[in-house]
């Protein structure tokens, strides 16, 4: 393990200090400060293009994956830099999960698909045990205990969201990055996936991307507005930025900023 | 006003005729030789098929009416391809997963796929000529000259390229969703492509290497100049380091032979080959078709 480089704040699991975010000499996010507190459930909002996507993977080094990304600042968890040259990202990722946008089972059976990731982080407990009570911890035990031999493609859109979900606990992360969970699903699985996410608040804490204000307004005690203005190094001609951050209820009800305003209350965006 | 009947005298309707004739009956004229060539071999050859063709070895040409079988040469064949198998399918399936998942399209990447597509299109007799000189003249391989093994190491030049173009070309279709979502999951890399890509792309993987198997197997030019030829049975191991005789330089010398039973053992010889080569294609046909099923709706 790498020494704490400095002190972790009491309370603050994922720090960003100063984090700039270029794809290639463009700059997609400048400067941003923000702390996310161990147990809450973070909502990211903000109009297209102000990379609140790209924020997020930043934070468990997806950002790797995307040729020419590079990230400047720092990104602290539990109080080390995960951009430390000797941080290995396999085992961020093994720390800090996450659900993607397009439920994205692998073409394996729902039980597999929940195995895969707990054997390959060396778990050696009863496997059994771990994907029932995961798929329990995700709602959808119930859905699929008798199909569990079956291809995770045999379930709908909102089950194959829960089953990734499933998928992510099973490795017992201690975030979980939830990147628009919800814009593919219809509005009954988009509600079992937010009573599944305020199951798992007693556990892990949670970063969530949405375009839904709705959304962030019923699931999120945090809430962080990321708004983009013209800048000529920018990527598509616009930088990103944090322009608000707070309590959820303090940016819906009485936001500082004029942007946030007029973006809740769906001037722009 | 004109009528909005179809007028069949109108001349855009003449010509349109014609030029729908044209090209049906250009059609049918590049699929006849396909079907003569085929119905041909299969007249020539098919009579020539007896059980005693698999068991025996060829006759030496000139000395008497009965040719023999065709043994030595089909397992001959079988050996030589299965070399150039073990050698092609790692090297290019490693390469294909350099390109596909590795490689970040830099300039080395570039010049290997220029160089993978400048290599499937080498004359097949060249690489037996480079095999030759780099295998069979030097003796390198334990002091043996003309090998199947060195048969063997000419086709699996050939296979290359196939192989890794199929590879790339397979995992490439493989959705980046579902490397993200192994990745998420904590996967390294190597696990990542091991469990999850390969996997996803083994069938049009499989097609390309038996596509490649299908090219490699029918090929003579590249053995003359290293397997050879034999008349003799492969009784063991040690025969890889000598002569062997194969299907298609067996058609080769026995084609071109004054006698009669000779000629019909290569007739016998290119059934054989046609047939085999003919249902690998259709069994990569099928392999392709079983993927377009399982494909993810």
């Amino acid at each position: 393990m790498i020494k704490n480089t400095k002190k972790a704040q009491k309370n603050y699991i994922l720090s960003l200090e100063n984090v700039s975010i270029s794809y290639g000499k463009n700059e997609a996010v400048k400067n941003v400060f923000c702390n996310f507190k161990q147990g809450d459930i973070t909502s990211l909002i903000g109009p297209s293009g102000c990379g609140k996507s790209t924020v997020l993977r930043s934070l468990n080094r997806m950002n790797d994956l995307i040729p020419n990304c590079s990230l400047k600042g720092t990104v602290l968890f539990d109080g080390t830099n995960i951009y430390d040259k000797r941080i290995d990202p396999v085992e961020v990722r093994r720390k800090i999960g996450m659900v993607f946008q397009q439920p994205n089972p692998f073409p394996k059976s729902i039980y597999e698909n929940i195995a895969f990731g707990a054997r390959i982080n060396g778990f050696t407990g009863d496997m059994d045990e771990l994907v029932e009570s995961s798929l329990k911890k995700a709602a959808l035990w119930d859905e699929c205990k008798d199909k569990l031999d079956e291809s995770g493609y045999s379930l709908s859109g909102g089950q194959q969201q829960r089953l990734c979900i499933a998928r992510t606990i099973a490795i017992e992360p201690e975030i979980i990055l939830m990147d628009e969970p919800c814009s593919a699903l219809d509005p009954i699985s988009t509600l079992k996936i937010e009573e599944t996410m305020h199951e798992l608040k007693k556990n892990y804490t949670i970063i969530i991307v949405t375009h839904n204000m709705q959304q962030a307004l019923r699931v999120s005690d945090m809430t962080a507005f990321f708004n983009a203005i013209a800048f000529d190094d920018g990527f598509d001609g616009k930088v990103g930025y944090l322009a608000e951050f707070n309590t959820t209820k303090k940016i819906f009800n009485s936001p500082k900023e004029k942007t946030t305003q007029e973006y809740i209350s769906g001037k722009f965006g | 006003m004109n009528s909005l009947y179809y007028q069949k005298r109108l001349s855009r309707n003449i010509g349109d005729k014609f030029f729908t004739s044209l090209s049906v009956i250009c059609a049918l004229i590049a699929i006849l030789p396909l079907i003569f060539l085929v119905t041909y071999i299969l007249y020539k050859g098919g009579s020539q098929i007896t059980p005693e063709l698999f068991t025996l070895e060829p006759n030496p040409p000139g000395d008497d009416l009965d040719a023999g079988g065709i043994n030595p040469a089909l397992i001959g064949t079988l050996i030589i391809t299965t070399i150039a198998s073990i050698i092609a399918i790692p090297v290019g399936v490693g390469g294909g997963i350099y390109l596909a998942e590795y490689s970040k399209g830099g300039a080395f990447s570039r010049f290997i796929r220029f160089g993978v597509n400048v290599l499937a299109g080498v004359p097949s007799i060249i690489a037996g000529v480079f095999i030759y000189a780099l295998i069979v003249s030097t003796k390198i391989l334990f002091g043996s000259m003309y090998s199947g093994l060195a048969g063997g190491m000419a086709l699996s030049i050939l296979m290359l390229p196939t192989v890794i173009k199929t590879t790339d070309e397979g995992l490439k279709l493989v959705p980046n969703e579902l490397r993200y979502a192994s990745l998420g999951v904590g996967a390294s890399m190597y696990t990542t492509i091991l469990k999850v890509t390969l996997p996803s792309a083994f069938r049009s993987i499989a097609t390309g290497v038996v596509l490649g198997i299908a090219r490699a197997a029918g090929e003579t030019a590249p053995l003359i100049f290293t397997a050879l030829f034999s008349y003799y049975y492969i009784t063991g191991f040690g025969d890889l380091f000598y002569e062997m005789g194969s299907l298609a330089v067996l058609i080769y010398n026995f084609a071109l032979e004054p006698y009669d039973a000779q000629n019909k053992l290569a007739w016998a010889a290119s059934f054989i080959l046609v047939l085999s080569i003919l249902s690998v294609n259709i069994f990569s046909r099928i392999l392709a078709a079983f993927n377009e099923k399982t494909k993810r709706v």
